[in-house]
């Protein structure tokens, strides 16, 4: 099968996208992982590929705010990809199948795919009494977490609650909610934290597993560095406004209304990794995230800060590289003192310049000597030529 | 030009009776080197500064309004170093050092990689620059106008303006090397904090504090920011302590673990005690600040050189009188004959 008859074969499927929008998608996406632009090519090939990876999604304890960003996504094409490109084998929200229907759908994807599937997980799981707190189908989220994550290929968890817990396991956490890490504590798990978290991490994250059928690089707490491994406070757009020393006191004062740093309103950007100033909130529009539209960051992406510390207390700044534009305590050091340095400069310039305007002058003086005794001269000539 | 000898004596001895009637540099040489009753000032703690620059852009706002420390008649926006595009004018206002229209400023030390926070080697720190208010400034002794004031209530050292002649000396005698010189301006004044004093009558404070996100400026009575530094000093570092926010007494707090200070509190001792106090994580030598700054207050050294000028003068005065009584003694007597 030739390369554009592969294209042909899952084009329909993709809502009849031109094969330019789709090497585009592909390029894009490529760069959105920092990876370089021929993995482009690379990820149009896994996605035309016919065999697509299935994806188990399991919610437990959670609002459903995380699939529903994944659907709000709008760009081009992207709810066909998201559901041709893998095979959504089992969906409490999206699947067309209802009650023992879905469930055998379920059973029946896991037994034929065992050991290649992708988990997906959102939501926190209940732990305390058995984890009576979460039933589906009759069973707790504990135990089909646990039955179903031995055979998954890659586990990936959605969202902060599936990450470590998220509002779920906040004090006084009543139902003893943990995240998927925490119980399958011998698994790597991939983590996408936010509230609701991008879609585009899980969508990148997904891609980089089917391209390379390896999991991209994770930070310790298992979150993709590609996402998660800047500070939003040190690509913040406001991050201008916190090294002039402009602050919104308030919401809706002067400096809040003219777009400036939301630190003092506790903004947890210096607290919390992630790509939301490079990428925005979903596709929300230009500008979109919540520092873009003037509320402090929540730091929802980052355990301990979003869920644990107050909305608007003051953040601590995590890591911090001087400014460069800061006076410093000896500018010059080690060596001469600029004071003296100017002296010099200024001294040797006079010298110079004193030698420069002697030579001219003294020269010009000679010259414009030559020149009126030449001229005298002529016209003396003239003069007698005349007489 | 030629002056009469009867001119020259008025002269000397009208200046001297002046010098004596007046008293104004004596007065403010035996300044009391106790703290005022109600002495206020600022507690600086650099290991709690994140450098935001918030006290400098308010410190500069609140100064330039009728009272403060920059206000000059007709003002209608603060003062800025640098000048940024049309309809934006101060926007780009980063200024590197005090000047005649900064009054205070935040620096950084930065050695090796910078990488960690309040160390010396392959760290940084901020610090922060600004009057201190000696409890007997060198400013207020040497000033020979009377421009420079001690508050005697509150002991913030203030600027008369109206007094001042532009000679710069308390720019030469300050050991901290703070009060500085509108020199782009016609009628230059020196420029220099005042501990926002004149925003006391309305119940606020130095804004440096009031709009300090961290506690890393307090206001607050000296008294009560000396036994803070000093309880900060003591502890372990590491230990978790609620800074005070805004002022030492504040209800609003910051929790956090004390850092590792190097040192004690800068301003106990330094020129006789200083009424703002500062605390740091570096060395205040590797922050900049000079090391041969004596512990004594300045003003007794002036002292000891302006209660001898009396004495020059008069030794002058009877010297040359004498000289010429010998000298012009032979012409009496041939007047006589």
């Amino acid at each position: 099968m030739s390369k554009s008859d592969a294209f042909n074969s899952v084009s329909w499927r993709l809502g009849g996208i031109s094969r330019r929008d789709f090497l585009k998608f592909c390029s894009v996406m490529a760069v959105g992982m920092g990876l370089p632009l021929s993995a482009g090519a690379r990820i149009a090939e896994a996605i035309t590929n016919p065999r697509r990876p299935p994806v188990i999604w399991l919610s437990f304890q959670e609002c459903t705010g995380c699939v529903e960003s994944l659907l709000r996504s709008n760009h081009p094409t992207l709810e066909h990809l998201i559901l041709d490109l893998i095979s959504l084998d089992y969906s409490e929200t999206l699947s067309a199948a209802a009650g023992h229907q879905a469930e055998a759908a379920k059973a029946r994807s896991i037994e034929e795919n065992k050991g290649k599937f992708v988990l997906v997980v959102d939501g926190a799981i209940p732990t305390k009494d058995q984890g009576i707190y979460c039933k589906v189908a009759g069973k707790t989220a504990l135990d089909i977490l646990n039955e179903t994550a031995p055979h998954a290929a890659a586990i990936v968890a959605m969202g902060s609650c599936a990450s470590w817990g998220g509002v779920a396991a906040s004090g006084p956490n009543p139902t003893g909610a943990k995240g998927v890490p925490e119980i399958l504590s011998n698994k790597t798990v991939v983590t996408i934290p936010g509230c609701p978290p991008n879609p585009y991490n899980l969508l990148s994250t997904i891609l980089y597993y089917v391209t390379f059928n390896k999991l991209p690089e994770l930070d310790p707490q298992g979150r993709p560095k590609f996402a998660f491994s800047r500070l939003i406070h040190e690509n913040c757009e406001r991050r201008p406004h916190f090294d002039a020393g402009r602050f919104a006191e308030q919401f809706g004062d002067g400096l809040h209304r003219k777009g400036a740093c939301l630190y003092k309103l506790g903004c947890k950007g210096p607290e919390t990794y992630a790509n939301c100033p490079s990428v925005l909130f979903g596709e929300t529009g230009a500008g979109t995230w919540p520092v873009g539209v003037g509320h402090p960051c929540f730091g929802c992406a980052e355990k301990g800060v979003g869920f644990s510390t107050p909305m608007y207390q003051l953040a601590t700044l995590k890591e911090m590289t001087p400014p460069v534009f800061f006076g410093e305590a000896f500018p010059n050091k080690p060596g001469v003192s600029p004071g003296i340095k100017t002296f010099a400069a200024g001294s040797a310039g006079i010298v110079v310049g004193a030698a420069g305007a002697a030579a001219i002058t003294g020269l010009g003086a000679k010259k414009g000597g030559n020149l009126d005794q030449r001229y005298g001269r002529d016209e003396k000539n003239a003069r007698d030529k005349e007489e | 030009m030629a002056i009469s000898r009867r001119g020259f004596l008025k002269g000397v001895a009208g200046g001297g009776g002046l010098l004596l009637v007046s008293g104004v540099p004596f007065a403010h040489a035996r300044m009391s080197k106790e703290l005022p009753p109600q002495a206020v000032g600022l507690l600086y703690d650099a290991t709690l500064c994140i450098g935001c620059k918030s006290c400098m852009v308010n410190c500069k706002a609140q100064n330039s309004v009728p009272g403060g420390a920059l206000y000059k008649k007709g003002m209608k926006a603060p003062p800025y170093d640098s000048k940024g595009p049309r309809g934006d004018e101060g926007i780009w206002d980063a200024p590197q050092e005090l000047s005649g229209k900064t009054l205070s400023i935040i620096k950084v030390y930065k050695n090796g990689t910078a990488e960690t926070k309040d160390t010396a080697v392959n760290g940084y720190s901020f610090f922060k620059q600004q009057c201190l208010h000696c409890i007997t400034p060198a400013c207020a002794s040497v000033c020979p106008a009377g421009a420079f004031r001690k508050d005697p209530v509150n002991g913030s050292v203030y600027y008369l303006a109206e007094r001042c002649i532009g000679c710069r000396y308390c720019q030469l005698a300050c050991p901290f090397g703070v009060p500085r010189y509108e020199w782009d301006s016609a009628w230059p004044e020196v420029r220099k904090c005042q501990l926002c004093r004149h925003r006391y009558a309305d119940g606020k404070y130095a804004a440096c504090a009031e709009f300090c996100p961290t506690g890393a400026t307090i206001f607050g009575k000296v008294v009560d920011l000396r036994n803070e530094a000093r309880y900060r000093l003591a502890q372990k570092p590491g230990t978790e302590y609620d800074f005070p926010i805004k002022t030492v007494d504040s209800t609003e707090i910051s929790r956090r673990p004390i850092a590792r200070y190097a040192g004690g509190t800068y301003g106990l001792v330094e020129a006789g005690g200083t009424q703002n106090i500062m605390l740091s994580g570096v060395s205040f030598e590797l922050l900049g600040f000079r090391k041969n700054i004596p512990n004594s207050d300045l003003p007794e050294l002036t002292w000891h050189y302006i209660r001898k000028i009396l004495w020059v003068f008069a030794g002058v005065f009877a010297g040359g009188t004498s000289l010429y009584a010998f000298t012009h003694r032979q012409e009496k007597e041939e007047s006589h004959d």
